[in-house]
């Protein structure tokens, strides 16, 4: 067998998704369910994956609520400081398009007006099933994400 | 001479690995002492070489060396162990790593940062004096500092060092910051203001400070085998035992202040050390 460091460092690439959690004045549904997926119920650490506070160290950004001129600073800022390759998940029907507030005065809409989305999540709030099957839809992105790099295209950002 | 270069280059080569394996069996037994079922056996490795692959982006130059240094001294360290040097050299070598690593944290503005830097110092003040006070007792009774003189020993050191043993789990627990203990950062799942000491080392820097405390464990866990020199059974069980409490205590255990760890910890700890110490004098 040949030793490819690059080989071995896409494996946990894939099996190492850190996450990130933020925000964006959501009602905290969303944000129960994502700290359910942490419960022995779920554990999403069989999947590698873990909630860091520091998206300097995250690999998946889930955001959750509905954009508003105050937070979107603050949503960029957090996703210029994730380094490549990373990933962004919507969650709920805030974090999609606004959801019952996308008509308020003080209302951006969606996540992806702000950054790129890979994932979206439906759901008020979405289940937690939901929530991780996400993340390994997220991991799938960055796969291709990572084979487009292969191929000679740099990756971009 | 070349057979201990020899072992010790083998040491310093299964080191990481050993290291890893064992921080991926301590994430498992804490799964299901959770009633989780936990990550694979090899997780650890997959988050290094995810960080590895991540593109740098270093606050600063200090961190990069920081970390380079840290991981420089913690291979040296297990080197010289592995070689049969003296214990100090081993001491100070081992502690210019978390100089530095205190070094790279304090040399950036975030308050987590600096949080966690003061902090490390502190624990650093905790285990320091635990471990030196655990190589007197080894020279008390073996006459030196030199790990050679403990292998000729006949009788195990842990029937005649068994309070400075129990310090030595403490200052562990300590070093690994295992709870109660997690204060200047923590590991996996947990936060403790955002991984403190190491909220500013990323990527490549982040993996190179995990390899350097895989290097770490595998060292004190070495310390921890002197106390069962004679026989290759009795150490693995007592290196087992030793973790296996480590890894309970971590469990059952919430985390306490600073202030709880050097008063009621470091204090009544040191005491004991030296009444274990002057009951050597009695022999």
């Amino acid at each position: 067998m040949k030793f490819d460091l690059q080989q071995w460092i896409n494996t946990g690439r894939l099996k190492s998704p850190w996450v990130a959690h933020y925000d964006c004045g959501s009602c905290n549904g969303c944000d129960i369910e994502v700290l359910a997926c942490l419960t022995p119920v779920y554990d999403v650490e069989r999947f590698g994956i873990i909630n860091v506070g520091n998206p300097k160290q995250a690999d998946v950004l889930l955001v959750s609520g509905t954009v508003n001129p105050r937070n979107r600073v603050v949503l960029k800022n957090l996703y210029d400081q994730m380094q490549h390759p990373k990933a962004v998940i919507a969650l709920g029907a805030c974090g999609l398009n606004g959801g019952i507030f996308q008509e308020a005065y003080n209302v951006v809409g969606g996540v992806d007006k702000v950054i790129p989305v890979d994932v979206y999540v439906p759901g008020c709030p979405p289940k937690p099933e939901a929530i991780i099957d996400a993340v390994v839809v997220a991991l799938g992105k960055i796969k291709e994400q990572l084979e487009k790099a292969d191929r000679g295209q740099a990756v971009n950002g | 001479m070349i057979a201990k270069l020899f072992f010790g280059l083998i040491g310093l080569a299964v080191a990481p690995v050993l290291g890893g394996i064992i921080a991926g069996l301590d994430r498992r037994v804490t799964a299901r002492m959770q009633s989780r079922f936990g990550p694979p056996l090899l997780q650890p490795f997959y988050d290094v070489l995810k960080l590895l692959g991540k593109r740098p982006s270093a606050v600063n130059a200090w961190l990069v060396l920081c970390s380079y240094l840290t991981l420089m001294s913690s291979a040296l360290a297990v080197f010289l162990f592995f070689f049969q040097a003296d214990l100090l050299l081993i001491f100070f070598v081992m502690t210019i790593g978390a100089v530095f690593q205190v070094m790279g944290a304090l040399s950036v503005n975030s308050p987590f940062s600096q949080v966690g830097a003061q902090r490390e110092l502190l624990q650093m003040l905790a285990y320091e004096p635990l471990i030196i006070m655990v190589f007197v007792g080894i020279a008390l009774k073996t006459g030196s500092f030199s790990i050679e003189n403990i292998y000729a020993l006949e009788q195990p050191l842990l029937f005649s060092l068994p309070i400075l043993f129990l310090a030595l789990g403490v200052a562990l627990t300590i070093k690994l910051r295992k709870s109660p203990f997690d204060i200047s950062t923590s590991h996996h799942g947990h936060q403790e203001i955002v991984r403190g000491l190491l909220t500013e080392y990323t990527g490549p820097q982040l993996a190179m400070l995990e390899i350097a405390h895989w290097l770490d464990v595998v060292l004190i866990l070495g310390l921890c085998s002197l106390f069962w020199s004679t026989g290759m059974i009795g150490m693995l069980v007592l290196l087992a035992a030793t973790y296996f409490v480590e890894m309970l205590v971590d469990n059952i255990s919430s985390r306490l202040t600073w202030q709880w760890m050097l008063t009621r910890v470091l204090a009544p700890t040191m005491v004991l050390c030296l009444v274990n110490i002057l009951w050597l004098y009695t022999l």
